[in-house]
């Protein structure tokens, strides 16, 4: 068995482990013998909280490490991550608009239809920002411009907000979590992740050919264009997807392909399928964290990325000093 | 195998015309190189023989077919392009970069054996056998050309374009990829375009150069007839001096004539 069989192995058997662990664990703890019991109450727990929560824990991890994985390929940029370019950022734009506006009560799908419209503009803008040479310091920079311009839009929509109800949902729900979201919220976002993962795969050979820079991958027979519309609606839908529902969790994308780059191979294309399940055992991992660690009222998800996520993207561009200078 | 044929290639970028009305035949079964000072067009004339720049005004065509009416891939299929500092953005092994020269062929379920076999002939043509499991972002510059070469052997093309592939060699090696090179042009039949600055070098292994200047072809065939003084003096400005060393012709650079 080849060193990547052997991770994919693990990371499925982690994946299996977590899951259960998901669905048994929280402030009710209910072990596995008593979830098919009907005459059980708990039951309503497993199957209308944790199910829904667990599969949204995987749907979603695996829709940020893709989404991650891809962007990192096309831009040849280990540092980019829909987090940490801005992408999420502007998808809470989006997302924020809609709930200001009280729109995103009226109907599920706006919310979502606004965050992805928000993922797509920053990700046509970051790449138009950064133009054809792949600097990295370019991307990081123009994920900058796109964070700031979110975040004040965000601070705007929230400084005019009409009632303070207003606001604290804003607030909280920007945080990112996956607290009681229902079946709904998964049947709202799991068709437009499958699609969104869809078009992140077609774009693997062009991701492949792009390791030779962009003339090496025309010259290699790769249309661009379509790779590019492939990646932007891909990541657009992923990335934007999860945030409509579950806020801002970052890091996710940057984090995983990095992990498994030394593990899995470089090779951007075979980096997308590790990315999704590693993604997925990443965000399962840290939700069932949040959910076990004793607070009066429970760590956000998104925030407990970030504390994790900050110091491992500070330490990455330390390690990548060398070629950023 | 099709001849590559530029017809009335004019490109302009920005306001500055860099190529004005280039047309030259390139015959497979040949090493052209083409040579020119700085700034000349050289690069731009290569990328769009290539297919990878569209001309503001002529064609390139491909036998019987305008290079712009194939598709990518099958163009990518008959024509490897090796760019002047061809950037490798991750660790991969050798043998995985030299795989990537097979993307034109490869179907939905990736490589298949006979991919495999082309990719260890192009690694022993390039002499980068030894090397294939090698880090390529750990290889020497040298090193690293090499696996290049090699990647772009590895499609099997009618035609390979490399913008200067023997920068940075060492004379070994420089001598390995000339042979190479007309190896590929003189056993296989394959078309092989270069650019390159050394004159000496291209005299010794070209079957034919081509001279261009101000994006215009100053001259336009064998050694013997193209590398005479008045041209390279047009073509770079300065004063040379031809004569037949041990190995092959020598073209000795004396002093500057004027500012051209």
């Amino acid at each position: 068995m080849t060193k990547r069989t052997v991770t994919l192995l693990c990371l499925l058997m982690a994946l299996a482990v977590l899951a259960a662990i998901s669905m048994a664990s929280g402030r009710v703890w209910v072990p596995l013998h008593q979830w098919l019991d009907t005459s059980d109450p708990r039951q309503a727990i497993i199957f209308d909280l944790r199910l829904p929560r667990t599969l949204l824990a995987i749907v979603i991890g695996a829709a940020l490490g893709v989404s991650g994985a891809a962007m990192q390929g096309y831009t040849r940029n280990p540092l980019a991550d829909p987090g940490a370019l801005g992408v999420s950022s502007m998808a809470a734009l989006g997302a924020v608009l809609t709930l200001y506006l009280g729109a995103g009560a009226a109907a599920p799908w706006i919310t979502a239809t606004a965050a992805m419209s928000g993922a797509l503009i920053a990700v046509f803008l970051l790449l138009a920002l950064s133009g054809q040479a792949s600097s990295i310091v370019t991307f990081i920079l123009a994920g900058v411009i796109l964070q700031t311009v979110a975040g004040a839009g965000v601070a705007l929509a929230l400084s005019l907000a009409p009632n303070p109800w207003a606001v604290s949902e804003i607030v909280s729900w920007l945080m990112g979590s996956l607290a009681d979201r229902s079946n709904a919220d998964l049947a709202l976002v799991a068709p437009l992740i499958l699609v969104g993962w869809g078009l992140l795969a077609l774009t693997g050979r062009g991701l492949d050919a792009l390791t030779l820079g962009d003339t090496g991958a025309r010259s290699l027979g790769i249309n661009m264009a379509a790779t590019r519309w492939c990646l932007a609606l891909g990541v657009a839908l992923t990335a934007g997807a999860s945030v409509a529902v579950t806020g801002v969790i970052g890091f996710v994308g940057l984090i995983v392909p990095h992990l498994l780059r030394p593990l899995v191979g470089a090779t951007p294309s075979g980096l997308l399928v590790p990315s999704a399940i590693g993604g997925a055992v990443l965000v399962l991992a840290a939700d069932i964290l949040v959910r076990l660690t004793p607070a009066a009222t429970e760590v956000r998800l998104g925030v407990a990325m970030a504390v994790l996520g900050g110091p491992f993207f500070f330490g990455l561009l330390l390690s990548l000093r060398k070629r950023i200078a | 195998m099709n001849d590559l044929d530029a017809r009335e290639v004019s490109v302009r970028l920005g306001t500055r015309q860099v190529l004005g009305g280039v047309s030259a035949r390139f015959v497979a079964g040949q090493v052209t190189a083409i040579v020119g000072p700085n700034g000349a067009g050289k690069s731009t004339l290569l990328t769009c023989l290539a297919g990878l720049r569209v001309a503001n005004s002529g064609e390139v065509s491909l036998g019987p077919r305008s290079l712009a009416s194939l598709s990518p891939r099958a163009r990518a299929r008959q024509i490897a392009f090796i760019a002047q500092t061809p950037e490798v953005a991750w660790s991969l092994e050798a043998r995985i970069l030299v795989g990537l020269g097979r993307i034109p062929h490869i179907g939905a379920r990736g490589l298949s054996s006979a991919d495999n076999h082309a990719i260890e002939r192009a690694m022993a043509a390039a002499g980068v056998t030894d090397l294939a499991d090698r880090d390529v972002t750990t290889l020497s510059g040298g090193e690293r050309a090499r696996v290049l070469i090699a990647r772009a052997l590895a499609g099997e093309p009618d035609w390979l374009l490399a913008d200067e592939p023997l920068a940075g060699l060492d004379p070994g090696h420089q001598l390995d990829a000339a042979e190479l090179f007309r190896q590929l042009a003189h056993d296989q039949g394959r078309g092989v375009v270069i650019t390159l600055h050394d004159l000496t070098l291209a005299a010794r292994m070209a079957d034919r150069v081509l001279i261009l200047a101000d994006g215009v072809v100053l001259a336009d065939g064998p050694v013997a007839t193209s590398f005479t003084p008045d041209i390279l003096a047009k073509a770079y400005g300065v004063h040379t001096h031809s004569s037949q060393g041990r190995g092959g012709p020598m073209i000795e650079i004396l002093e500057r004539t004027h500012e051209p």
